[in-house]
């Protein structure tokens, strides 16, 4: 418990200690410190831009969307209305062929008609001659019975 | 233990010795001092070499630590090292802002060596009384005291190194004549028909606060260190009586060793503010 040499030895120590601190030790991590410091600012920085731009995006997602909604409304509305019109117009085509094959038909029943007419006409002219060949007993001049036979049928 | 042979107050005077190296009177040669008288009898010009050297080992491990945590560091997500390194460092750095106002890159560095070093330098003081002496015995060195802010010499050494950096700031920040002005004008006001009579007696006044400066400073770390030392010797000293005292000795050792833990720190931290309160001082050109 003397005061001794030790007190200067150790004052030469305590100051090249405190200098090595203020040299080697104490800078770089105030100096790294300072980096992250700035860096979690940043880091802060950018996360309230990107905040700011995801709410912008949100609402200009909201945007889009009621325009599309609305155009999508459109959509449907002229649709609806050219499939009402496409229907009318399918309709329409529909009782024209219709119409059409039915007058056709009705043509087509009236030359079958006619047809079966000229022929039941004939066969009953042949029937009328054959009777009355049977009946006259003697042959008639078929030449000379053409023409009123065919009167005949023309009358019926 | 210390052995049957030796004696109580030998076991604690034992303790209580540094290893000096110095010019022996008696024989006329440099050598280590075999008692505490020998040492006594070496004066100024010896040199207690376990102090040093256990001085300069803790403060050698606080520089590589923060040197090395230095190199590591890195500003992006910091490891539990470096965030202890930091934690301290901007502790420290929180309580120069508090205390320091003024610009100069050497306080807060100066803080961060004074804390860790005395702290370091006050937890040798856990370490079992009797380990390190005895090992050192078995080494054949007579002595090794542990501790070396128990030893007067390590403690008013960083007090009067702080005192002439006191100093130094005072003249360099004020100039000689402020300085010397600021020391004779309190604590009594001075005036043209008073000043004879009244500027000795602040001169006087004002030196003596000034010098109780580094003695508190360095007298403050040394007491509570070396009390604390001595209640750990004392304590110990109750193992080799009985059994039941031993136990006793046990309990008591670690109770104390949980309450030192908060001594050694508050000391460390209370030298390093302090330090800072002076230079603070020292700078304030106008405090009146």
């Amino acid at each position: 418990m003397n005061i001794n040499l030790t007190l200067l030895g150790q004052s030469i120590t305590f100051g090249i200690f405190v200098w090595f601190c203020m040299r080697f030790a104490w800078p770089p991590i105030k100096a790294m410190m300072a980096e992250r410091q700035e860096a979690i600012a940043s880091g802060l920085r950018a996360a309230q831009d990107a905040e700011e731009r995801l709410a912008k995006a949100a609402s200009d997602v909201d945007e889009e969307i009621s325009q599309a909604k609305a155009e999508a409304a459109k959509i449907i509305e002229a649709a609806r209305t050219q499939s009402a019109q496409m229907i009318d117009e399918a309709k329409n085509a529909a009782k024209e062929e219709a119409d059409r094959i039915l007058e056709s038909a009705k043509s087509d029943i009236d030359q079958e008609m006619n047809r079966a007419r000229e022929t039941l006409r004939r066969e009953l002219s042949g029937l009328v001659i054959s009777g009355a060949e049977q009946v006259l007993q003697e042959s008639i001049d078929a030449g000379k019975h053409e023409a009123l036979l065919e009167q005949l049928a023309g009358e019926l | 233990m210390a052995g049957e042979t030796l004696t109580t107050s030998g076991y604690i005077q034992h303790h209580l010795t540094n290893l000096t190296y110095g010019l022996n009177p008696e024989t006329g040669e440099w050598e280590f001092a075999a008692s505490a008288s020998e040492a006594a009898a070496m004066g100024f010009w010896s040199i207690n070499v376990d102090s040093m050297a256990w001085s300069i080992g803790l403060g050698a491990i606080f520089l590589l630590l923060f040197i090395k945590a230095g190199r590591s560091a890195t500003s992006g997500q910091p490891g539990p090292f470096q965030n202890f390194i930091e934690m301290i460092i901007e502790g420290i750095e929180e309580q120069v802002l508090s205390v320091f106002d003024h610009k100069n890159d050497l306080v807060a560095p100066l803080a961060l060596t004074i804390f860790v070093w005395v702290f370091l330098m006050n937890l040798m003081d856990l370490v079992p009384v009797d380990w390190i002496p005895e090992l050192a015995l078995l080494a054949g060195v007579p002595y090794m005291k542990i501790v070396p802010s128990t030893d007067p010499n390590i403690t008013m050494a960083m007090a009067l190194s702080v005192f002439a950096l006191v100093i130094y700031y005072s003249i360099k920040c004020k100039g000689l004549g402020g300085f010397l002005s600021e020391l004779s004008f309190h604590p009594f006001p001075v005036s043209k028909y008073t000043a004879p009579f009244l500027l000795p007696i602040n001169f006087i006044l004002e030196l003596v606060t000034l010098i109780a400066k580094p003695v508190s400073l360095g007298l403050r770390l040394f007491g509570n260190m070396y009390a604390g030392e001595m209640i750990f010797i004392l304590i110990a000293v109750m193992f080799s009586a009985n059994l039941a005292l031993a136990i006793l000795g046990g309990a008591l050792q670690w109770a104390w060793a949980v309450f030192h833990v908060l001594i050694i720190t508050l000391q460390a931290f209370l030298f390093s503010v302090l330090s800072v309160v002076y230079l603070s001082q020292a700078h304030d050109a106008d405090e009146h």
